[in-house]
């Protein structure tokens, strides 16, 4: 605590820090208790069943396995597009700056339908890799594919401002010191953006976790193979079986809870490996 | 003291405010709002009614009335009334989310569908098949849906109303027919769900899977939808086929007692419900293709609703509780239709 006290900007952090607690426990931890106190109608035994009944196990592994897969595939291209929009002007750069927007801002149900149509057996895309023995729609992949489609925001806009951050004076010093194009991505620019790109992946794999708008359109939602957590939360309230629609919710915000916090770890240490290095 | 005088009128101003109109509604004022919270497919029913039913009760009572419309799917419609939302009335999808009301929140009396003529129902409907211009796989009767090489397109009936009514036709036209018993019931209802390569989460979804991804070779709907389906939106590209015995479809209606009584509505949210059944509601139920419950309004579109062998709920699963109970609920029979197929 010896650091904050030279550092603080706003006065009384103790004030600051109370409300932020008090903001965080009136948006986020009172609506969650209320999660967890309409689970406590259920026995152990009631919960156990509920939370470990086939459909629910593949509906955590799909989940889980699709969100994953969506934030990797988004890192590597969002840091494309990220390092595009940074590095080069082009005619139509604020297109595309607007583009990588459109996932945040479009409902996402019209984004499901609007992937459904193109990779349905029928579709633009579909047709094609429907001849290629691939199907998307209706598939886990399909899944994948829209999980992809509104993580990408996340991973370019949490490491573009950190890319314009880094002068192109040090790629060029690593040059002149003899480095390989190669040696000075890996071991000058990644080290730097890499703890951004784990935020970007961290916000794009949590939100994913969550979407229900757009994968109940392409996904197909049959039992045990293509049904993601959240539909069968809405499955159980269509039953009025409130308890029981809490109950895998608790699982399920038990488990992002853990992986969002085992991330934030990593985070951290990454990013602090990057302070101890030398020039920084 | 002075507390206590402040906070109702503070009540009073917001609720006044959150329901412009409705605060002070009673048979007496010259200005009534009501809102109906019904399920996504009659939209364009209701929006006829409503201005139907204010020209009729303005002529008959002098007052004007409001009518405000909510659609969503039956069940999320339902939990929204049971969760605070203030319906004057509901026409729901099926009597077990009405249910609910009475179960979940005490909002109308476990015995609300008696209170209207015909099980609460002004207008039905029967499941019937949508196949391609031409039938080209010849689907007839719901015993060519079970056939190897025919894809069906239903939604799912854990997440759909509309969806569990087509599930119950089936079911019911395998017990009926001769030598059926529950086994053989459940062995055709598994065979055909073995024919269904998606499960949308509602009926409009699955109406879209079959029509613009062009999947499926029958689309299993309610008659309603189908109508819709082959004259409004895919004239030409459509026919529809109705199987020899289906469903009777009986979509509820019923006033929310708790809601009217605080509102001071209730003359106008039953005489509302009313009109459903009077010739001009029986016309435009037709009109936006349901069948008409009275005998002359029905014999006059006789040519527009083929005559099918239909039964009931009560009938044939002796009520929407224990259906929903035997075969919607976790561990019923249709998670046993899936759960042995698990890889």
């Amino acid at each position: 605590m010896a650091v904050s006290s030279r550092r603080r900007v706003l006065p009384g952090f103790r004030l600051s820090l109370g409300f932020a607690w008090f903001y965080l426990g009136l948006i986020v931890l009172l609506p969650l208790s209320g999660l967890f106190l309409r689970t406590f109608t259920l026995t152990w035994a009631q919960f156990w069943e509920t939370v470990t009944a086939p459909r629910a196990l593949a509906a955590y592994q799909l989940t889980f396995g699709a969100s994953f897969a969506a934030a990797l595939v988004n890192v590597v291209f969002g840091l494309l597009v990220a390092w595009v929009l940074v590095r080069y002007r082009f005619p139509g750069r604020d297109l595309v700056e607007a583009l990588v927007d459109l996932p945040f801002a479009l409902p996402t149900a019209v984004a499901g339908l609007t992937l459904t149509t193109l990779f349905s057996a029928n579709g633009w895309y579909g047709r094609y890799l429907e001849a290629l023995g691939l199907e998307v729609a209706y598939t886990s992949v399909g899944v994948a594919v829209a999980l992809t489609f509104i993580g990408l925001p996340f991973v370019v806009r949490t490491v573009q401002p950190v890319l314009e951050d880094i002068d192109a004076d040090v790629e060029e010093a690593a040059a002149t010191l003899g480095a390989t194009p190669w040696q000075t991505f890996t071991r000058v620019l990644f080290p730097s953006i890499l703890p951004a790109l784990l935020s970007g992946f961290t916000l794009a794999f949590a939100r994913a976790l969550g979407e229900y708008g757009s994968v109940v359109f392409i996904s197909g939602n049959m039992p045990l193979r293509t049904e993601i957590v959240p539909l069968l939360i809405i499955t159980r309230l269509e039953q009025y079986d409130y308890a029981g629609a809490t109950a895998i919710a608790v699982v399920m915000l038990a488990a992002s809870f853990s992986l969002l916090l085992a991330v934030n770890l990593l985070h951290r240490w990454s990013h602090r490996r990057l302070e101890a290095r030398p020039g920084h | 003291m002075e507390v206590r005088s402040w906070v109702p009128v503070l009540l009073l101003s917001l609720a006044a405010c959150s329901k412009p109109g409705g605060g002070d509604a009673s048979a007496n004022s010259s200005a009534v709002t009501l809102l109906n919270v019904s399920y996504d497919p009659t939209r364009e029913l209701f929006s006829d009614v409503n201005a139907a039913f204010s020209k009729h009760w303005e002529a008959k009572r002098g007052q004007k009335v409001t009518i405000k419309q909510s659609h969503g799917g039956s069940g999320k419609q339902a939990r929204a009334v049971i969760d605070g939302l203030d319906a004057d009335v509901v026409t729901l999808a099926l009597a077990y989310d009405v249910d609910m009301l009475h179960d979940k929140a005490q909002l109308i009396p476990a015995d609300w569908h008696t209170r209207l003529p015909d099980n609460s129902a002004p207008y039905t409907s029967t499941i019937v098949f949508v196949v391609r211009k031409g039938n080209p796989k010849g689907i007839k009767d719901w015993e060519d849906l079970v056939k190897e090489g025919v894809t069906v397109i239903t939604p799912n009936p854990k997440t759909s109303g509309g969806a569990r009514w087509n599930y119950l036709a089936a079911w019911g036209y395998a017990l009926r027919k001769p030598g059926g018993s529950e086994a053989t019931a459940q062995a055709f209802v598994e065979q055909l769900f073995r024919n269904v390569p998606v499960l949308d989460s509602g009926a409009r979804g699955s109406t879209t899977t079959f029509a613009e991804r062009g999947l499926g070779d029958v689309l299993i709907a309610w008659e309603n939808e189908a109508f819709l389906l082959t004259q409004e939106v895919g004239k030409d590209r459509f026919e529809i086929v109705v199987p020899s015995v289906s469903i009777l479809a009986e979509p509820p209606v019923t006033v929310v007692d708790k809601n009217v009584d605080k509102r001071g509505t209730r003359a106008a949210a039953e005489a509302y419900l009313q009109f459903l059944y009077s010739d001009e509601g029986q016309e435009l139920a037709a009109k936006h293709h349901y069948r008409p419950r009275s005998q002359a309004v029905a014999a006059k579109h006789a040519s527009r609703f083929p005559s099918v062998s239909l039964f009931t709920i009560t009938d044939v699963f002796g009520g929407w509780k224990k259906a929903q109970a035997a075969h919607f609920d976790e561990g019923g029979v249709f998670d046993r239709i899936y759960v042995p197929r698990a890889r």
